[in-house]
């Protein structure tokens, strides 16, 4: 078969990070390609790049068989490459007919664009009213619209980030349709997901990728939903953990069938959730990124959603209608997911950061903020945590991500908290700082004080967990020890193809 | 720190360019726009006269810009300050007493508050924008003043000119200094400095303050409420343009009458911009525009330039110390091509 995009060797760091290392893809003609991989495996990076939004920083990429450099995306437009990402980009006022026309300078724009349009919809099968405002429509036909405007200019190669992530299973249906037909017209798309039952429905190649690197290619049809979860998580039976668990006390948090309905249209809805940590305890959510981890960090630290059924208690205390102080005067401590601007402010120094989280519960002086002994509180900090600064009181925004990661982590352990909840604890820190922070957070295990981990990174997970949940699709598995669970079966239970909590153990 | 006198310096260079270009010399220009208000002493208390509701005003605008909710309307806060100030002073016409003056204070002061609550409940019920509903009340301020001081509250005895009658004694606020002009108003200014520097030195409200502007999901995971802190900088910032306002009548004008405000309140936000935002920073601005505004009415008279120059040399350094301060952050880089 012929081939349209071929990459060969593509290398990105951010930094130190390998984002992408050594990568070879090549896409056909008429062929739906798969590009599957857990969050932070490189999927975006790579297709950023083939879009004209980052440049590799080695390799190359062939079009029709030309090397070419695409240094924006208009450039990539006009290699007849188009994408629809995640996010829409929409201006919600206007009419889905002029969100398409906006970008189509000059040429297409005038009279018969409505036509023109028109026709495109109605032969790839997208309904959409092209009068109304973007604002009154669904989140699926918002979609259409940028499809359709991707469509405008008769891409060669179509890309979609994670299309299917705010569809309905309807909705998902029909795109897959648009999807067949434009393949079947020699259009090649490439797929970009990590719900193995839409890959094995739709593409006919599927490209695993895994910490930056292509780990296999396989075609999903002839390969089981397990097959490719154990591909896209990595194996390693042989990693588990083997320690006896010891004895827990009473529950400190109990999130008890809880509903919330996320802040924003793109936030995943959480049904049902039930979940307790017991003091003594690390309970680690597991789960692909986007299936309602942020939703649920949020509605146990009251920094959001609405909590529309259910009930959060911390050590005895209902507080699921009280704001984050209420919580934390009920003993517990928040390390949210976002380092710089949600749990501190860059711009202000490590005591000043203080503040942040002491204020409704330490004492930090009365009327007047003590600048002393907050200086002081830092500088223990820094010395008990091992956070390495460039000078003794530095801006937030100063310190690398490991160690302001420390420091914030030192923040609030130093609180001593009785349950600590903490959103990808090592999220771009590197190894070191990592296995200091999971060291932090055993040793606060083991004096008592309950635990709650959400991380993406499995081995995290198995590494400092007794039990272990995964979220998918806004509900969370029941629990399972970590010594009984293997990979394989997580991978499974985060596609949500697991038979139920009790089924398919490996141990 | 270096780069606000930077662009002090660059301003004024571009102003005498200008004032070149239109046939006149620059120096001259700027003996009297610059030179002369800092050195005449009559022409100094002007200044400190002129300084003192720019700073009130421009001190509870802090509060809002540094949480970054945008007040734009301290021109209408700062006319119901005075509206209200002044209808103490005219009921209470012909009495006499030491309330009348601090009466006449705080209803000033609530006179603005009140008006400013307007566009923040707007907000945090309803989610409409302060920037559109704070301006637009400026006018319907205006129109306000402009009706009392025709209808119900015109001297009667004033010849039917649209002024309110002139304050007694008791309700004017007196000079400091025996034969000045300068009046308790500057103190008020200064203590609105001075307090405002130690609120955000030193106080959890004005941490939680700039933390909700700096970075609204910090100030969120600290549990400051939003909504509140909305409120309170729109009340803190409409009862100190109320206060100046009813400063500027009491102490200034002696009467109410159309057009007293002057567009201080609008003046006062270049105010709160040009001193970064800093309390410090804009007592120091409100002398800086003071000394041109005062500049700009004799530089009419000597030299027949436009009043409406010194707005231009206003926005003229505002725009210097904004791209000084952008400069100071980024590196400008000249590509060549296109993209």
């Amino acid at each position: 078969m012929s081939e349209f995009v071929r990459l060969s060797g593509i290398t990105k760091y951010f930094g130190a990070l390998l984002a992408n290392a050594s990568i070879d893809l090549v896409l056909r003609p008429g062929e739906i390609h798969a590009l599957l991989g857990e969050n932070g495996a490189g999927k975006s990076t790579l297709v950023k790049m083939l879009y004209g939004l980052l440049s590799p920083d080695s390799g190359e990429i062939r079009i029709n068989g030309e090397v070419v450099t695409l240094a924006s995306p208009q450039e990539a437009r006009a290699r007849g490459i188009g994408m629809v990402f995640q996010h829409f980009s929409l201006f919600d006022d206007f009419t889905a007919l002029e969100n398409i026309a906006i970008p189509l300078a000059g040429e297409v724009a005038g009279r018969d664009l409505r036509e023109k349009v028109r026709a495109k919809a109605e032969h790839f099968g997208l309904a959409i009213d092209l009068d109304r405002p973007v604002y009154t429509l669904s989140a699926g036909e918002r979609q259409r619209i940028e499809i359709l405007r991707a469509l405008m200019q008769d891409p060669k190669l179509l890309i979609l980030d994670e299309p299917t992530s705010v569809l309905t299973p309807s909705e998902s249906e029909s795109l897959f349709k648009t999807l067949d037909v434009l393949a079947a017209e020699g259009t090649s798309i490439l797929f970009i997901s990590h719900k193995l039952e839409e890959v094995r429905r739709l593409c006919s190649v599927a490209t695993v990728l895994r910490a930056g690197r292509v780990v296999a290619e396989a075609d999903p049809r002839k390969t089981s939903a397990r097959e490719l979860a154990a591909l896209m998580v990595g194996e390693g039976v042989a990693d588990l953990r083997t320690v006896p668990g010891h004895g827990f006390g009473a529950p400190v948090l109990v999130c008890d069938r809880l509903d919330v309905e996320p802040d924003t249209i793109h936030g995943i809805r959480l049904s049902g959730v039930n979940l307790t940590v017991r003091a003594g305890e690390i309970v680690a959510i597991a789960g692909v990124a986007g299936n309602g981890q942020s939703e649920l960090y949020s509605a146990i630290s009251g920094e959001g959603g609405t909590i529309t059924a259910g009930s959060v208690t911390i050590a005895g205390k209902a507080v699921t209608r009280e704001d984050i102080n209420a919580r934390r005067r009920a003993g517990a401590a928040f390390v949210p997911e976002a380092r710089l601007g949600q749990a501190t402010l860059p711009q202000g120094t490590l005591s000043d950061n203080i503040v942040l989280s002491w204020h409704a519960t330490e004492d930090i002086g009365g009327l007047f903020v003590d600048r002393n002994r907050l200086g002081a509180v830092s500088a223990g900090i820094i010395k008990a945590f091992d956070v390495r600064t460039p000078s003794t009181d530095p801006l937030a925004v100063q310190l690398s991500g490991g160690n302001l990661q420390k420091y914030i982590v030192g923040r609030e352990v130093t609180r001593n908290p009785g349950l600590i909840v903490i959103d990808q604890p090592s999220w771009g820190v590197d190894a070191r700082a990592a296995a200091h922070i999971r060291q932090t957070l055993i040793d606060l295990a083991a004096k008592g004080a309950a635990v709650l981990v959400i991380t993406q990174d499995l081995d995290e997970a198995l590494e400092l967990a007794d039990f272990i949940v995964v979220m998918c699709e806004g509900s969370l598995s029941a629990p399972r020890p970590v010594r009984e669970v293997t990979r394989d079966e997580i991978g499974l239970l985060m596609t949500h193809r697991a038979g139920g909590p009790s089924g398919g153990v490996h141990a | 720190m270096l780069t606000p006198v930077l662009a002090l310096v660059v301003a004024v260079l571009i102003g005498g360019l200008i004032v070149a270009l239109m046939g006149k010399s620059p120096l001259t220009a700027f003996r009297v726009f610059i030179l002369d208000p800092l050195t005449d002493p009559w022409a100094m208390q002007e200044v400190l006269l002129k300084a003192t509701p720019l700073t009130l005003i421009a001190i509870g605008l802090l509060f809002c810009f540094r949480a970054s909710r945008w007040n734009i309307g301290a021109e209408g806060q700062f006319l119901l300050g005075g509206i209200c100030g002044g209808g103490v002073a005219i009921l209470a016409h012909g009495m006499t007493g030491f309330w009348i003056l601090p009466a006449m204070l705080i209803a000033g002061a609530l006179g603005g508050l009140a008006y400013a609550a307007i566009p923040a409940v707007l907000r945090t019920r309803f989610g409409i924008s302060e920037i559109l509903t704070s301006l637009m009340l400026v006018y319907v301020a205006d129109l306000l003043l402009d009706y009392l001081v025709r209808g119900p509250w015109r001297d009667p005895k004033g010849f039917n000119f649209p002024q309110s009658v002139a304050f007694s004694d008791s309700a004017v606020l007196q000079p400091l200094f025996e034969g000045g002009r300068l009046h308790a108003g500057l103190l008020l200014a200064l203590a609105a400095v001075l307090v405002a520097f130690v609120l955000f030195r030193r106080t959890l409200f004005g941490f939680a303050v700039s933390a909700s502007g700096d970075a609204p999901r910090a100030a969120n995971f600290a549990g400051f409420n939003e909504s509140r802190i909305t409120v309170l900088v729109f009340l803190i910032s409409g009862a100190l343009a109320g206060l100046a306002g009813v400063v500027e009548v009491s102490g200034q004008v002696g009467q109410l009458r159309p057009g007293f405000g002057q567009g201080l309140g609008f003046t006062a936000i270049i105010v709160a911009f040009l001193g970064r935002l800093t309390p410090a920073g804009a007592g120091l601005s409100a002398i800086v525009i003071a000394v041109l505004l005062i500049g700009a009415e004799s530089a009419q008279v000597t030299l027949k330039l436009p009043f409406d120059l010194t707005r231009f040399f206003m926005g003229l350094l505002l725009l210097c110390v904004l791209v000084g301060e952008s400069l100071n952050r980024y590196r400008l880089e000249i590509r060549k091509g296109g993209a």
